[in-house]
């Protein structure tokens, strides 16, 4: 920026700068990987909520486990899966603050199940963002409960079949469900206009959370250009073609008090 | 149409081009050069000024390599009456 005179007039004006909760570093995410916007969208919504000083992120394992290290707030390290297990003891005790878990389909949909649908019925005062990218990232690309139908991965060579794997597992219909949870909702991060969606969804989960209503969670559609063997921008457009019409954008849980929030399909 | 200019985080951006992807005046070029990581990073390539500033470059890229700015129009000042040297407003 540059320093005016006083009698000077300003030439141009800031419109859009990296987020004060993102640490001023850089990420291990490959490139294109879109953790990245997710981790982002988060940080935003914590600045414009302003909640910094009390939020507590609960990272979990898998490509997102070094997620402590790129926010500028407090977090703990879950083990794998049990993210919401932990994430309500720390809710718990410090009823004040406002805690997250930020978790892949492998932690969440497979290994962490259980911890994630008891937290949900519970109806724990929690903040999960889901990410889905049909894909385990961190260990080399295997088959996970959301993998699509014939996807090939390194676990499933000749694809998924469903006779010997089941289906796509389906989170966000399926914590919709649950009577804890006030707020369930798939958006994706393939286009910039699905990300602004995002955003206020993730805006509006944080708010469910602060209004002490329930249990919240985003999932994320996501990309992960690595494992499924792709440039950045087919692994997006791949989202938009394959992933979405398994997986259906849309409000599968919006409670009463969240029903004017901005940021619904 | 407003203008405006985006100043890219070239140390840290990858190269994933998403930000192309999402931009409508096509003003976002990969740099020739290597970057320290060893990516060709983004550079803004405009020399027509086509960037308006809308910052949906910025909204897709996820590293947060990317600020926007955008121009604020500016006001003419006003031209005070003068004659022969000497201002001719009223105002003491």
């Amino acid at each position: 920026m540059v320093m005016l005179a006083p009698n000077q007039q300003q030439t141009e004006k800031l419109i859009y700068e990296r987020p004060h909760s993102l640490e001023e570093v850089y990420t291990h995410y490959c490139p294109g990987c879109t953790h990245g916007i997710a981790h982002r969208l988060i940080a935003e919504v914590i600045d414009e909520l302003d909640i910094q000083e009390r939020t507590i992120l609960v990272a979990p394992v898998g490509c997102a486990v070094f997620a402590y290290n790129y926010f500028a707030f407090d977090s703990a390290e879950a083990a794998h899966g049990r993210a919401p297990a932990m994430a309500t003891g720390i809710k718990r005790v410090n009823p004040d603050s406002i805690v997250f878990t930020y978790q892949g389909d492998g932690d969440l949909a497979s290994i962490g199940i259980a911890e994630a649908i008891h937290a949900a019925s519970r109806g724990e005062q929690l903040t999960v963002i889901f990410i889905n990218n049909a894909i385990y990232g961190m260990t080399g690309g295997q088959m996970a409960p959301t993998s699509l139908l014939g996807q090939v991965t390194t676990s499933s060579p000749t694809g998924r079949d469903a006779q010997a794997t089941g289906q796509p597992m389906r989170i966000a219909e399926m914590m919709a469900g649950l009577p804890g949870v006030v707020y369930s909702v798939r958006r994706s991060l393939h286009d910039a206009r699905h990300v602004i969606q995002a955003k206020q969804a993730i805006k509006t989960a944080f708010e469910a959370q602060m209004q002490g209503l329930g249990f919240s969670i985003v999932e994320l559609l996501s990309s992960c250009p690595t494992n499924w063997g792709m440039s950045p921008a087919d692994a997006v457009h791949w989202v938009r073609d394959e992933m979405i019409p398994v997986y259906p954008l849309g409000d599968y849980k919006v409670a009463e008090a969240l029903q004017n929030k901005r940021g619904r399909n | 149409m407003a203008k405006g200019r985006v100043d890219i985080d070239v140390d840290r951006c990858k190269g994933c081009e998403l930000c192309r992807e999402a931009c409508p005046q096509n003003v976002l070029a990969l740099a020739d050069d290597l970057n320290g990581k060893g990516y060709r990073p983004v550079i803004l390539l405009d020399p027509l000024h086509d960037c308006t500033g809308c910052a949906l470059c910025a909204v897709v890229c996820p590293d947060g390599c990317i600020t926007v700015y955008r121009d604020v129009p500016q006001k003419t000042p006003k031209k005070e009456p003068v004659l022969n040297g000497k201002s001719l407003s009223l105002a003491v």
